[in-house]
């Protein structure tokens, strides 16, 4: 089976003394699958998804992600790879408000120089599918919790990513807009996307996941797959 | 209790400043070097205020000088002069000769007077010894400091004249006396034997007056000096009045531009000072909240953050007032030289205004937006920054998302939207750099050609001599050479500078002609004339030949072309009320000729009262000196040599010319306006850099999300130093045009300063290259200020970025 993620020895250290706050650590995780990873505050979450969206490197170990080693890649190189290989979804948006929703969606595809015309096309194809188009032209501020989350997933994809990482997603939502985030990533683990979701809704991870995994103190603790994600 | 009323307040502020060091560090580097060039443009501008008057009054300067016949007035009856009605001090008697000291490359200096004085002090022109020290032995001279230059310094030897057995005297130190009581010092008794084997023997006594402010009262004491003393032994006197009113022209025309840069100096100070505090003070909102939320009260929120912006602003300037006060000696120094005067220090009263003022004005700039945190509702404040931003700039990031460029050139293009005010800030230290750069720019070039428009005929490659009283090269006796300094001449063969020499110029014309390698030539001589309207001599410069090459620039009208027309410069005309077309009447001995004014020249020589003519128009003149071009390809030195192997048996001399230095003044305005630029346009960029700190930590988290979205190191900082590069664009374009017009307002002002008009090669000096690379000045202050905090958000780690709230 092929991994999208290969995490071999991987550990990160925040100064030099003391027990390192992720790892080391072995994980792969394959093509197509949607997994969980949950825990307690400190477990070593997020430090995972910033490591696999290459955000930040490993102290020890290797982290391979589509078939690259990025701990060793340059910030430039970083920077590629993320446009290329990674869509982020944050649990507070972190859509840029001085820009309109299209705009705040075309603008990984416009990083990478694809046509701005292109990148329209695609941002509009994304609007249309998420059920956002009507505010296109509309600015973050003004939009409820669920569709900002809605725009945020959209501009995850509009690279046509290997993986969508997704760190709290339904976190700052309400509970309706809660269940249309998680419906939406379901829609797309369905659709083949791997995924990678940090939470710790329970629920959401039964949800969407097709493998949950449990870190205590950095260390996985539990890694158990779904029969199949509802 | 603290200094800021509480121990949770004190440590609330020393955390703040110790948190934010790089702000910190801008506050307190903006404003140092604010503070810093208002110091230096202050303290110069004081200093071109009356600097006779400062240096007269500091030196207790003579009123009136007088020179007395030692045979016919005894020593007690010249100390008696002292106690005299009216007189308020008095120094002397000192012996006094003059001499014509032979410098040792042989170049005759003019005639100087020699005046024995055991020490510099007295009660009376009390002399500052600028270098070396006092004469204390035969043997020894002290020269004005208007003397020293590389031909002549400490150790340098003068013979006292051309005599064989010429006794010898070393300089060993340069004085200035502000009133100009003598050429040279020694001791009273190298003066008495001097005086006993050569030169007239005097006597001088320097007095003060309580009434001396008018021509009318000096000479008032004068009448009471001559009564007091035997009569006929009062053999002369000098007023401080004619000394005055020479060195007040001298400066006069650097006040508008050192008022010029002083106010541009001080407003930019108080711009970034200001922007600078209010825009610290403007971000920490959230902090405030916090604050407000845990208990603070609105009043002690307010002392917070005025006290975190006057400590580094404090500390800035503190160290501001010792770099300027650093940086403005040297400057004073050499501004007290080219005034003539002793050397100046920056007025106290400057370093004690510049601090309060900063003071004031970061004061005010941190408690505007302070009261404004303090009343701000603490919900309120500890949303800003997590509520999403909403309106401003907007409009601008969709009208630059239209724009054909990368998309971080256009989102970087578009933030200054966002803070409207700040880039206002921005765009107006831009614009002042800019402005500084231009002017600065437009004023060396226009002095470089005021220096290469003046003394036309030192322009010739090679001199002859053929003779005559007032040679060119050869100053009259008792009047000081160019710059007060010793003419800078290659000599001739022989090595030396000649006695004036005496020559048919006949002989000499043809012998110019007749010598391989003359490509042009013409024929000079200088005379005191007068002119109908103007009391006293006018000098007169008679040209024969083709004077074209040695023309001096033309303000209006044209050069001499034939005989019959005479150029003057502005003063002759505003003087005699004349313009281009009348005519004056010209009376050089028993000649006396009605001549067309036909050109208006840029002269300021013999105080911008004189004349040239063609040669031909005064029967009686002859050439003194032939002022030669060699052809491409001969050396001037070779030619000379030639040439005078010819003409030194004829009588005449022949000298190749070597560049004339550039004057005192022009140097000194040179470097003026190069370290208040340097100053002000380091001013600038770290307005730019506060304001492009301020916003990259604003928007740190937004570049975090971008990074996180791939967007790599160089599009962050392509996007950063976008977000500068239109308000750079903008500074330039209006800074340029202001930039000009200041030089445009600034140089006319100087010009009528010193009675004169200026020609178009002195005021239209800025080309469309060189206002295009100025234009581009504003995008590179912009740019080299914004450079340091885009490297920063370059090399943010996305992780940290995206966290920080």
């Amino acid at each position: 089976m092929t991994h999208v993620i290969e995490l071999s020895g991987a550990a990160k250290r925040y100064g030099s003394a003391g027990a390192p706050a992720l790892g080391p650590l072995d994980l792969g995780v394959a093509q197509g699958e949607a997994l969980a990873v949950i825990g307690p505050s400190g477990s070593g979450k997020s430090t995972l998804l910033n490591l696999v969206a290459g955000l930040d490197r490993p102290t020890e170990g290797t982290v391979t992600v589509a078939g690259q080693r990025i701990d060793r890649l340059s910030e430039h190189a970083l920077a590629r790879f993320r446009r290329e290989q990674i869509g982020m979804v944050f649990q507070f948006f972190n859509l840029l408000d001085d820009l309109t929703v299209a705009d705040n969606i075309q603008l990984p595809a416009q990083l990478t120089g694809t046509a701005r015309r292109r990148a329209a096309a695609r941002a509009g194809e994304l609007m249309e599918v998420l059920g956002i188009t009507r505010h296109a032209r509309a600015y973050p501020g003004r939009l409820s919790g669920g569709e900002r989350q809605r725009v945020a997933v959209a501009r995850a994809l509009v690279n046509r990513p290997a993986l969508l990482l997704a760190d709290e997603p339904t976190g700052a939502l309400d509970t309706a807009s809660g269940h249309d985030v998680r419906q939406l990533l379901v829609d797309l683990h369905r659709g083949g996307q791997t995924l990678v979701l940090v939470t710790h809704d329970l629920a959401l991870a039964e949800a969407c996941a097709s493998r949950t995994i449990q870190l205590v103190d950095g260390r996985l603790a539990v890694d158990t797959r779904a029969e199949t994600v509802r | 209790m603290s200094l800021f009323g509480t121990g949770a307040l004190g440590r609330v502020v020393r955390s703040g400043v110790g948190r934010r060091r790089v702000q910190s560090a801008v506050i307190a580097v903006a404003t140092m070097m604010a503070v810093a060039s208002a110091v230096v443009a202050g303290a110069l501008v004081v200093a071109s205020n009356a600097p006779f008057d400062h240096a007269f009054a500091e030196q207790h300067g003579a009123h009136l000088t007088a020179q007395f016949d030692p045979a016919g007035v005894s020593t007690a009856q010249l100390e008696s002069t002292g106690r005299l009605d009216g007189v308020t001090a008095s120094a002397g008697p000192y012996p006094s000769t003059t001499v014509s000291p032979v410098d040792p490359g042989g170049g005759h200096l003019p005639r100087l007077s020699l005046v024995g004085r055991s020490g510099p002090h007295g009660a009376v022109d009390d002399l500052d010894v600028t270098s070396g020290r006092w004469a204390a032995r035969p043997g020894e001279v002290v020269l004005s400091a208007s003397f020293s230059g590389p031909a002549l310094g400490i150790g340098s030897a003068l013979r006292v004249s051309d005599a064989a057995d010429s006794p010898t005297l070393t300089v060993v130190g340069f004085a200035v006396s502000a009133g100009e009581s003598a050429d040279a010092w020694a001791t009273p008794e190298q003066v008495r034997t001097l005086a006993a084997a050569d030169g007239p023997a005097t006597v001088q006594m320097l007095y003060r007056f309580a009434s001396a402010g008018t021509a009318g009262q000096i000479a008032a004491d004068r009448r009471a000096l001559a009564a007091a003393v035997p009569s006929g032994s009062l053999l002369g006197t000098t007023s401080y009045l004619d000394t005055k009113r020479a060195a007040d022209r001298g400066a006069a025309p650097t006040i508008p531009f050192l008022t010029a840069f002083g106010v541009l100096g001080i407003v930019m100070s108080v711009i970034i000072v200001s922007s600078v505090i209010s825009g610290a003070v403007g971000t920490s909102l959230r902090r405030i909240g916090i604050l407000k939320a845990i208990g603070f009260t609105p009043g002690e929120v307010v002392r917070a953050y005025v006290a975190q912006a006057l400590i580094p602003a404090g500390a800035g300037i503190a160290l501001g007032v010792v770099l300027g006060n650093l940086l403005a000696l040297p400057l004073l120094e050499d501004t007290g030289r080219a005034y003539g005067g002793a050397s100046l220090t920056v007025a106290w009263w400057v370093d004690v205004l510049v601090p309060a003022v900063a003071l004031l004005v970061v004061g005010i700039a941190a408690l505007v937006p302070a009261l404004r945190a303090g009343r701000l509702r603490t919900v309120e404040a500890i949303a800003v920054g997590r509520a999403p931003r909403t309106g401003r700039g907007q409009w601008a990031h969709r009208a630059a998302g239209r724009l054909p460029l990368p998309r971080p050139v256009t989102y970087g293009l578009a933030a200054p939207f966002a803070h409207p005010v700040r880039a206002a800030a921005m765009l107006l230290a831009v614009a002042f750099g800019t402005v500084a750069a231009t002017f600065a720019v437009g004023l060396t070039s226009s002095l470089n050609a005021v220096g290469g428009a003046s003394d036309p005929e030192e322009r010739a490659a090679v001199t002859a001599v053929s003779g005559g009283p007032t040679v060119n090269g050869v100053p009259e006796p008792g009047a000081p050479a160019a710059g007060g300094a010793v003419e800078h001449r290659t000599p001739g063969p022989g090595g030396s500078s000649p006695r004036p020499p005496s020559a048919d110029p006949a002989k000499v014309r043809a012998a110019i002609e007749a010598q391989p390698g003359t490509a042009s030539y013409y024929g000079m001589s200088h005379a005191d004339v007068t002119v109908a309207g103007i009391s006293g001599p006018v000098r007169a410069t008679l040209y024969q030949g083709d004077s074209r090459p040695g023309g001096y620039e033309m303000i209006s009208g044209h050069w001499l072309t034939g005989a019959g027309q005479v150029v003057v410069p502005t003063h002759l005309l505003e003087t005699t009320g004349t313009r281009i077309g009348d005519t004056i009447r010209v009376t050089l001995g028993r000649d006396s000729e009605s001549l067309r004014i036909v050109g208006e020249a840029f002269d300021t020589s013999n105080d911008g009262l004189s004349v040239h003519a063609e040669l031909a128009d005064f029967a009686a003149a002859e050439p003194q000196v032939f002022q030669i071009e060699v052809k491409p390809g001969v050396s001037p030195a070779g030619y000379a040599r030639q040439l005078a192997a010819v003409v030194q048996p004829l009588g005449a001399d022949v000298m190749a010319n070597s560049p004339s230095p550039k004057e005192n003044m022009i140097l000194l305005l040179d470097a003026i306006a190069a370290l208040l630029t340097l100053m002000l346009v380091c001013v600038a960029g770290l307005g730019v850099l506060n304001s492009v700190v301020l916003d990259t930590r604003e928007r740190v988290h937004d570049l975090g999300v971008c990074k996180a979205l791939g967007m790599s190191p160089r599009q962050t900082l392509a996007l950063v130093l976008s977000s500068v590069a239109g308000i750079g664009v903008l500074g330039g374009l209006v800074g340029v045009p202001v930039g000009t017009a200041l030089h445009g307002f600034v140089l006319p002002v100087m010009g009528r300063a010193a009675d004169t008009r200026l020609p178009p090669s002195v005021l239209d000096v800025y080309d469309a290259p060189r206002l295009v690379l100025l234009g581009l000045a504003g995008v590179l202050i912009a740019v080299l200020g914004a450079l340091l905090p885009s490297g920063w958000a370059a090399r943010a780690r996305t992780a940290t970025a995206l966290r920080t709230e």
